[in-house]
């Protein structure tokens, strides 16, 4: 019963589904920002490769914010919960796939956007490697977050803009410990960032599932 | 097919007005209810509550047997063909045998049109076809006959038929008469707080 429902949520998340952009459009923000950046401080070279980890970052944070309204809302809308309730599929397991589904189709296409984004801003290889290892650790987190997010304000008003807000103070200490590692060029601090990433996943099928199942209440 | 849903001492809360109270049902294999009630009685929270996706304020709920569920969202992906929407349930409910749920209600057709260009009558077929494959004994109709013209009608009413003679349970909630036999109908207004 899990892989068709896999399936459909990659088939919607990662080509879009109809519901427009799908992973193009957090990849292609991304790598907006990373051409955008030089041309707005200049082309010095040194501040680029100084600053251009952290930017990146920034830049994951807020294309991790785009699919949030698609995540869960239209499957409340379509009754979609409802029907796998009554075969006996629990929203904290549908939560647990599509969180899956979600970082697959986010995670590893901002990594691999890593590489072109890294030569626009002159990153060096040492840099771009902790910013690999360090969005590796912070994605799935990242992925929880959003997903959290947009099963807790499915049932709002202006549930779409409020998610981009909650997201950015609830994703600050991977942040910290994500970019913090490009600073000190410490591979150690990765840790905090995955072990943070780790707990978010644990709970967030459950908290999201909670969510949507308080909402078909109302 | 075996199947028995009850329901006793139901009371329902919407916001802060009780729709209804003291409801109790005992249906076994071949019933067929049909609940009335006008606008806001609380018909589709009655079926919901059945189904066991709403709490009710009161009283609890029963039944042996799989629910199947048909209500006003068809639950098919906008997006997608019919035929690959409706795949994803045959899939989920591991349908034996998906054609004869298309033939039964004229889907053959249709199969490539995505779900959104489908009128609402042929929306409500294909959640009708959904709800064929699912192979669950006990139904819960909520307005299975609006939109649908007279032999769309006709044929859900002899859908509905079969079902029950089958053994299965069926409530339905709809302002419509259906032609089924062995039909018992059950005013909600009777039960209003």
């Amino acid at each position: 019963m899990i892989w068709p429902l896999l399936k459909r949520d990659l088939r919607m998340l990662l080509l879009g589904g109809g519901r427009g952009g799908g992973a193009m459009l957090p990849l292609l923000f991304f790598l907006a920002v990373a051409m955008l950046y030089p041309f707005a401080v200049g082309p010095d070279a040194p501040l680029l490769a100084k600053t251009g980890g952290g930017v990146l970052w920034i830049a994951a944070l807020l294309a991790a914010i785009l699919p949030l309204d698609r995540l869960v809302l239209p499957d409340i809308e379509l009754g979609l919960f409802d029907q796998l309730k009554l075969r006996g599929i629990t929203e904290e397991s549908v939560m647990a796939v599509r969180l899956f589904a979600h970082w697959l189709s986010f995670g590893p296409l901002l990594m691999l956007a890593c590489f072109p984004a890294a030569a626009l801003l002159n990153l060096d290889g040492e840099t771009l490697q902790l910013l690999l290892l360090g969005l590796l650790a912070g994605t799935p987190g990242l992925a929880a977050i959003g997903l959290m997010i947009a099963a807790l304000t499915a049932g709002l008003r202006a549930g779409a803009a409020l998610s981009g807000l909650l997201l950015i103070p609830l994703a600050l200490p991977i942040l910290i410990f994500g970019a913090g590692a490009l600073e000190r060029s410490d591979p150690a601090t990765l840790g905090f960032s995955a072990a943070i990433s780790l707990l978010l996943v644990a709970i967030t099928p459950f908290a999201a599932g909670a969510a949507i199942r308080a909402g078909s209440q109302g | 097919m075996q199947a028995r849903l009850t329901a006793t001492d139901l009371a329902c809360m919407r916001g802060d007005r009780l729709l209804f109270r003291g409801l109790s049902l005992a249906l076994g294999s071949g019933d067929v209810l049909h609940v009335t009630g006008e606008n806001g009685t609380g018909k589709t929270s009655l079926l919901r509550i059945l189904a066991g996706l709403l709490s009710p304020y009161a009283g609890e709920v029963s039944h042996d047997g799989a629910i199947g569920m048909l209500d006003e969202r068809p639950a098919l992906d906008p997006d997608q063909p019919l035929g690959i929407a409706l795949r994803f349930w045959q899939q989920v409910d591991g349908c034996s045998d998906p054609e004869a749920a298309l033939a039964a209600m004229e889907l053959d057709a249709l199969l490539d049109v995505p779900v959104r260009y489908l009128s609402t009558g042929q929306r409500k077929r294909a959640a009708m076809a959904r709800l064929l494959c699912q192979n669950a004994p006990i139904w819960l109709l909520d307005e299975p006959l609006s939109g649908l013209d007279d032999r769309s009608q006709a044929r859900i009413g002899e859908t509905v038929s079969a079902h029950a003679a089958a053994g299965g349970i069926v409530v339905l909630a709809s302002h419509q008469p259906i032609a089924v036999e062995r039909l018992s109908v059950f005013a909600l207004a009777e039960y209003v707080a």
